[in-house]
């Protein structure tokens, strides 16, 4: 085992190699921060995590099968390995653009899941180490080891019962966000039974009553068993609540708790480049959602356990009663012909409809008329953080086109038409005007300074947070209404023909 | 300058660890990590937010580690349940990793103008 002599042992040598790749990741990290460095990013970042794989290998526990068995350890470790990379190859590859939060979920539902299993391996695997050296007396430093982690409130049994806590969380609550995600019939209502926040509070309590318990016994694996299915159950109905406009900030907790269970199982093993892979993913996806929030003006517990419907909802009627003006395709080209400058608002509507390379070619026949198009991307827009700009660059639009809030919103007043695609709450003028409204404060697109406003929407049914929308009985808003793609492609003939 | 002190340290961070001293150096290890990542994922713009949701979600994968350590132990007693676990452990653990990078590259060829 040990290499006596030599200056560095072979353990370190393996460590060396996960120091590597921890400072892989972090590059990796720093690289994703620029379009044109993040190719490079992610490749460093598969180089790490080979490296770090690699060296996983050569770990005594691997080595010490070898020399018992033979080959066949190592092999059937190729073999696990390679199909579940097969299967994951495929579905990268084989899943269309357009479903990429659905595939993260799932991805990141797999990683929560494998955190879960390598702490439920351990578990299992110790006290059978430990019996072994009770029955024969010898004790080698790996059993003895064994037999120290096994007493209650270790790093051991408490790194384990929270690892396989977040994992069993992290899986479930991902498929059930992929169900939402995908449109699955089962998921399209969120689940608002009143009920749900004592059904969460009593699992809840449960769940922790099992997490010391889990930390108490660190040998019994019934505990555990039972605490991977209370933390499955609290997985789900803490997701099913969820309303479709709130996936990017679940989508990120999620993410964030699949880093923070590889970190945890990082402790059952004393390893270090799972701590530290671990934790630069769960201080992404802290950071993403923390933005995600604070672009909807709400709390991460009002997100999770409140649904903002609660307030006594506002009737659109009386507001809106005879001052929509209802416009069709030739009317709006007629405005857009005259426009220098047309900023386009996508929002959830747009993924929904996939009207995204509709828009472009509007766009192109816009520019080829001599007018400037923007594009203005609210942080929450989508269903996953970023998510338009992704699938606005699918449809091959350069992304020095695409400006964030900040950014654009000074601009809005020299704008001659802004066209708002399936958005809704983002350009909502009450989140600045109307202290009382549920969505007060929330930073908003200020399309309504925009000389006209085109809106391009179904109905005049609200959006998520329930409430009407004073821009829609705006003096300089028409309304289109259709579905998006239609509607686009409507659009761009009619002004074709011009 | 000599380096006749390193065997004498290398025996030192080698020799068996006082529990509470380990999950220490642990908890360094995990509070640093944490900083870092603050420090450096505060800086990507918003347009790439997507692409860093999956490839931090490849990275969360390096679980895999874990999953073949797990697994790849077999005991005196011979290939065991533990080892069909971390089994388990490995294939979910490699879905995650392939596929989330795979799925990264595949975005990030969208932000590239000459996909085509």
């Amino acid at each position: 085992m040990n290499d006596g002599g030599a200056l560095m042992s072979s353990q370190a040598w393996i460590n060396l190699a996960y120091l590597a790749s921890s400072m892989l990741f972090i590059v990796a990290f720093k690289l994703l921060s620029s379009p044109r460095t993040a190719v490079r990013g992610n490749f460093l970042g598969a180089a790490g995590m080979a490296l770090a794989i690699g060296a996983a290998l050569f770990e005594p526990p691997v080595r010490e099968a070898v020399a018992l068995r033979g080959a066949w350890p190592v092999v059937l470790l190729f073999l696990c390995g390679g199909a579940g990379a097969a299967v994951g190859a495929a579905m990268a590859v084989r899943y269309p653009m357009t479903g990429m939060p659905q595939m993260v979920a799932l991805l990141n539902g797999f990683g929560g899941a494998a955190s879960a299993f390598v702490a439920a391996a351990e578990l299992w695997n110790k006290p059978v180490s430990a019996r072994l050296v009770e029955a024969s007396g010898d004790a080698t430093p790996a059993a003895a080891l064994a037999l120290r982690d096994l007493v209650p409130w270790t790093q051991f049994g408490i790194a384990t019962a929270l690892a396989g806590l977040i994992g069993a969380v992290t899986f479930w609550g991902s498929l059930v966000a992929f169900g939402k995600l995908e449109e699955l019939p089962r998921f399209k209502k969120p689940w608002t039974a009143p009920a749900r926040h004592w059904i969460n509070l009593g699992l809840a309590a449960a769940t922790l009553l099992l997490v010391a318990g889990v930390c108490t016994y660190p040998g019994s694996f019934l505990l555990f068993i039972l605490l991977i299915i209370s933390g499955s159950c609290l997985g789900i109905t803490l997701t099913l609540p969820i309303g479709g406009a709130d996936m990017p900030v679940v989508i990120c907790l999620l993410n964030s708790y699949s880093g923070l269970a590889a970190a945890a199982a990082g402790f059952v093993i004393d390893n270090s480049v799972l701590v530290i892979a671990g934790s630069l993913v769960g201080a992404s996806g802290l950071i993403l959602t923390a933005i995600m929030c604070k672009a909807m003006n709400r709390s991460l517990v009002g997100v999770l356990f409140g649904g903002l419907g609660t307030t006594a909802a506002v009737s659109g009627d009386d507001i809106y009663a005879g001052k929509i003006k209802s416009a069709g395709a030739e009317e709006i080209a007629m405005v857009l012909e005259g426009a220098d400058r047309v900023v386009i608002v996508p929002g959830y509507g747009l993924a929904v409809a996939q009207a995204q390379h509709a828009v472009r070619e509007l766009a192109d026949v816009l520019q080829a008329r001599g007018t400037t198009v923007e594009y203005a991307i609210h942080p929450v827009a989508g269903r996953m953080p970023g998510h338009m700009n992704v699938l606005l660059a699918e449809a091959d639009i350069p992304y020095d086109k695409l400006r964030e809030m900040d950014d654009i919103n000074p601009t809005f007043p020299e704008t001659d038409v802004a066209i708002v695609i399936g958005a809704n709450d983002v350009v909502n003028p009450a989140a600045r005007t109307d202290p009382t409204s549920p969505i007060a404060g929330m930073p908003i697109l200020d399309v309504d300074k925009a000389r006209t406003v085109v809106v391009v929407k179904r109905s005049l049914s609200p959006g998520f947070a329930g409430i009407p929308n004073p821009l829609f009985a705006a003096d300089n808003t028409l309304m289109y209404f259709a579905d998006g793609k239609k509607a686009i492609l409507d659009l761009t003939a009619a002004m074709q023909k011009r | 300058m000599s380096f006749a002190f390193l065997p004498g340290l290398l025996a030192a961070v080698a020799s068996p660890e006082d529990p509470a001293a380990k999950f220490i150096r642990l908890l360094t290890v995990f509070l640093l990590a944490m900083w870092v990542g603050f420090e450096v994922i505060t800086k990507v713009p918003q347009r790439l937010h997507t692409p860093l949701t999956s490839g931090s979600n490849a990275i969360s994968g390096i679980t895999a580690v874990g999953a073949l350590v797990a697994a790849g132990g077999v005991t005196a007693a011979g290939f065991g349940f533990g080892n069909l676990l971390g089994l388990v452990a490995v294939v979910f653990a490699m879905i995650n990793v392939a596929g989330g990078f795979i799925v990264t590259y595949r975005m990030l060829q969208m932000f590239n103008p000459k996909k085509k």
